[in-house]
């Protein structure tokens, strides 16, 4: 109890002190606050690309792709094999009976970013009439849907705010064929706000394929049994030769390289930081009890214990790490939070937009590396502040 | 230089202090070679690029095919001196997409293309004479423990072959290499055969990716990219054809503007660094006054003693920043062992060193100033009489 009363009284003597330090103590707080500002917007880049794909797609939905293959672009099915595939009896149907399914091609398309020239690989989706039962987040918000068998488009709502030309009303040229755009749609931040939608058959004709790359279906019966029994009527047909993922699968894989990249550039980075935020830290608190020698020599002389001169500077340090946790965090919220871009996703090859996204529990993650930082730089300084003899500490009156 | 003594002593007056700013200093450019590797690691592409190369690809997007045909018609453009051509495997090695990419090449044809990548004269005969031959980069090959002789797996994810089977299967006969590290990153992928693979293949016959073409003179890359495109105009599949280097830069530019990130945080770390630095250097004038004005008493002039002040932030970014420049060269062994050859390979070059340089000196100019002006303004004695 008295130790106690004697740290609170000690802390708050240190911290009525602190204006006539406020260069050093500041040093401390903008040290830490660089640390965790870089920290958190780095990490909120990765989260907000992995939270787009993550939110892509339902669990009830699955894509059927061609054995072996990881991604649309590399799969192939043909016609008679994506309309057997619909009409197969684990998909669902809508109430006039007709399955919901829709078998989509995606091809790529070279767009320029908003003022800027050189082509990008936006991807280009050909989809059947169910797709927006299907996929029943795709809302429009501006404009209208494409009208079958006409060369028109509706384009996510990243994908207009990151390339050029895709205002509804204007036209874009794509080999030989010339598109109008006639639509804005969101669905939620997922993967398909960085596409372009047209009607599969126009779209087919158009790039001249002959085939899809993918069915994407709602399951009549969503669990693992219901995904189960579909796997295996597939896998018993030897007319097929295709792979079934549940959709979040599918969209979560996809994330995996780029996601790992940039928290790897991210946790790289805030550590050295940190190690040099630490040695501004012990700086700064070692220079912060060379000139309180006295004082603290006194406090010993009249009675005060070691252990809460080593308590109360660890707590002034601490209190400092703190406020450039929350300054850090701050500046990445302010700054970051809800900024967009557009990026070359590895796994697809092809662009996704998405948010930097700084959430609650990357704030936290944030404010415990300052902590942290600012205990291992106050402990050392602390420690030797209680170990210095009492006659020596008043010997430098 | 005499007075280096003079500045070492008053560097290491407060021992624990300085080596504690030393090392922040020392870590700030630590992360500086680094992201600076990082990020000419990422547009290594375009500077490895050869002005005499041109890449032709399909106009409206580069993973749409090419007709095989096309290659004669290329050669015979004035200006032209060599074409090569390559395809898009798309790899699965070990269940795993895209670890590296597989390109069908005509052997002889790629390997005059890039003079740059080295192999040896029996390994790429082999390459040339094998139907099921391939070759791999050397970081790759270590990577994954490869020899030359043994068999290589390699599954496509895009071409079945005639019987319907995705699995594929070469004969490793070579190893490519390149001395130059910029370039060295471009050798991570294995080349197979277009002979075997076009025909073993069931979709896509007799369609290629794109050309690579070399032209006797760079200057007149323009005109005959514009000659090669005109020559498929209106057809079904026209062409884009751009110098190599234009192409690369667009690529990198896809990823997004890695520079602007890098040099982001940069900002953030040197910001940092100037704020805990310029405090101690502070710090440690102040605590000086006395000693300075002595040096003024005995006959330093103003100019002097403001120079000596200077000097000794200088000295000390000087030595933090060679500590950490350092020890970012000699990380990279390590770390280009550890990506193995899912990254570019990691390389401090000259304008790193030379940048680093320029940064130091401006942080230094930074910190040092406003201690050294107030030490050339220090009257002795008011100096002496304060303490």
């Amino acid at each position: 109890m008295r130790t106690l009363r004697q740290v609170l009284a000690i802390t708050a003597m240190n911290l009525r002190n602190l204006p006539q330090r406020v260069g050093t103590s500041l040093v401390v707080v903008v040290g830490i606050a660089g640390v965790v500002g870089v920290l958190v917007s780095v990490l909120a880049m990765s989260e907000g690309f992995r939270h787009t794909l993550a939110s892509t797609g339902r669990s009830d939905r699955v894509i059927m792709l061609r054995a072996g293959s990881d991604a649309e672009l590399s799969s192939g099915i043909d016609r008679n094999q994506a309309t057997l595939l619909a009409s197969l009896p684990g998909v669902a149907r809508d109430v006039t009976g007709r399955p919901l399914a829709s078998a989509e091609l995606v091809v790529m398309v070279d767009l320029p970013r908003k003022g800027e020239s050189n082509p990008n690989n936006v991807p280009f989706r050909g989809v059947q009439r169910a797709a927006f039962d299907i996929r029943d987040e795709a809302r429009l918000v501006e404009g209208r849907r494409f009208a079958p068998g006409v060369r028109e488009v509706m384009v996510g709502r990243k994908a207009a705010d990151q390339f050029a030309g895709l205002s509804v009303g204007s036209r874009i040229a794509f080999r030989d064929s010339d598109w109008t755009v006639v639509g804005i749609f969101e669905s939620g931040g997922d993967v398909h706000e960085s596409e372009i939608w047209a009607d599969a058959e126009v779209a087919m004709s158009a790039f001249r394929r002959t085939g899809y790359q993918s069915v994407t279906a709602r399951l009549a019966d969503g669990s693992d049994a219901g995904l189960a029994a579909f796997r295996d009527a597939i896998a018993r047909d030897p007319r097929f030769s295709i792979n079934v993922l549940r959709e979040p699968e599918y969209y979560a894989k996809q994330a995996s390289v780029l996601s790992g990249l940039i928290n790897v550039l991210g946790y790289t980075v805030a550590a050295f930081m940190a190690v040099g935020a630490t040695f501004g830290a012990l700086n700064c608190m070692y220079s912060a009890i060379a000139s309180r020698q006295v004082e603290i020599g006194t406090l010993r002389a009249i009675g005060f214990g070691g252990a809460p001169v080593v308590v109360s500077v660890v707590i002034e340090a601490l209190l400092l790490a703190l406020a450039g946790g929350v300054v850090g965090g701050a500046l990445a919220y302010v700054y970051c939070d809800g900024a967009s871009l557009s990026t070359l996703n590895f796994n697809t090859f092809s662009q996704v937009a998405f948010d930097f996204r700084v959430t609650p529990a990357l704030l936290v993650r944030g404010l415990v590396w300052a902590l942290v930082i600012g205990a291992v730089g106050g402990l050392p300084p602390a420690i030797r502040a209680a170990r210095i003899p009492v006659t020596e500490a008043l010997r430098t009156l | 230089m005499r007075y280096l003594p003079l500045l070492w002593a008053g560097l290491f007056r407060k021992k624990a202090r300085t080596i504690l700013t030393l090392l922040s200093i020392v870590i700030a450019f630590l992360l500086f070679g680094l992201l600076q590797a990082v990020q000419v690691a990422f547009e290594s592409g375009a500077d490895a690029a050869d002005a005499k190369r041109l890449l032709t690809t399909a106009r409206y997007s580069i993973i749409e095919p090419l007709p095989m045909s096309y290659l004669r018609r290329i050669e015979q453009v004035p200006g032209v001196v060599g074409v090569a051509y390559a395809d898009w495997f798309g790899a699965k090695y070990q269940n795993e997409s895209n670890t590296f990419p597989v390109f069908a090449v005509d052997p002889e044809r790629y390997l005059d293309m890039y003079p740059e990548f080295t192999i040896s004269r029996e390994q790429r005969e082999a390459f040339a004479r094998t139907r099921t031959g391939a070759v791999a980069g050397r970081r790759l090959a270590d990577r994954f423990g490869w020899h030359v002789g043994q068999k290589l797996p390699i599954s496509s994810e895009i071409h079945p072959k005639t019987d319907g089977s995705l699995d594929w299967e070469f004969d490793l006969v070579g190893i490519i290499d390149a001395e130059d590290p910029a370039v060295r990153g471009n050798t991570d992928m294995v080349l197979i055969n277009v002979a075997y693979f076009d025909e073993a293949r069931q979709i896509g016959k007799g369609k290629t990716g794109w050309y690579i073409v070399r032209v006797a003179d760079s200057t007149q890359a323009r005109s005959i990219s514009a000659a090669i495109d005109a020559l498929f105009a209106n057809s079904p599949d026209e062409t884009k054809t751009q110098p190599e280097k234009e192409f690369a830069i667009g690529f990198a530019k896809q990823i997004g503007d890695i520079g602007a990130l890098v040099t982001r945080i940069l900002i953030a770390v040197f910001f940092t660094i100037l704020i805990l630095t310029g405090n101690t250097m502070a710090q440690s004038i102040r605590e000086r006054i006395p000693e300075l004005a002595i040096l003024k008493t005995l006959g330093y002039s103003d100019g002097k003693v403001t120079a000596l002040v200077l000097a000794e932030a200088m000295l000390m970014l000087a030595l933090g920043g060679a500590i950490g420049m350092g020890a970012a060269v000699a990380s990279m062994p390590a770390l280009n062992a550890s990506t193995g050859g899912r990254f570019p390979p990691l390389f401090v070059g000259l304008e790193t060193w030379l940048l680093a340089a320029a940064l130091a000196a401006i942080v230094a100019l930074v910190i040092g100033l406003p201690p050294a002006l107030r030490a050339n303004r220090l009257k002795i004695v008011d100096a002496l009489a304060g303490h």
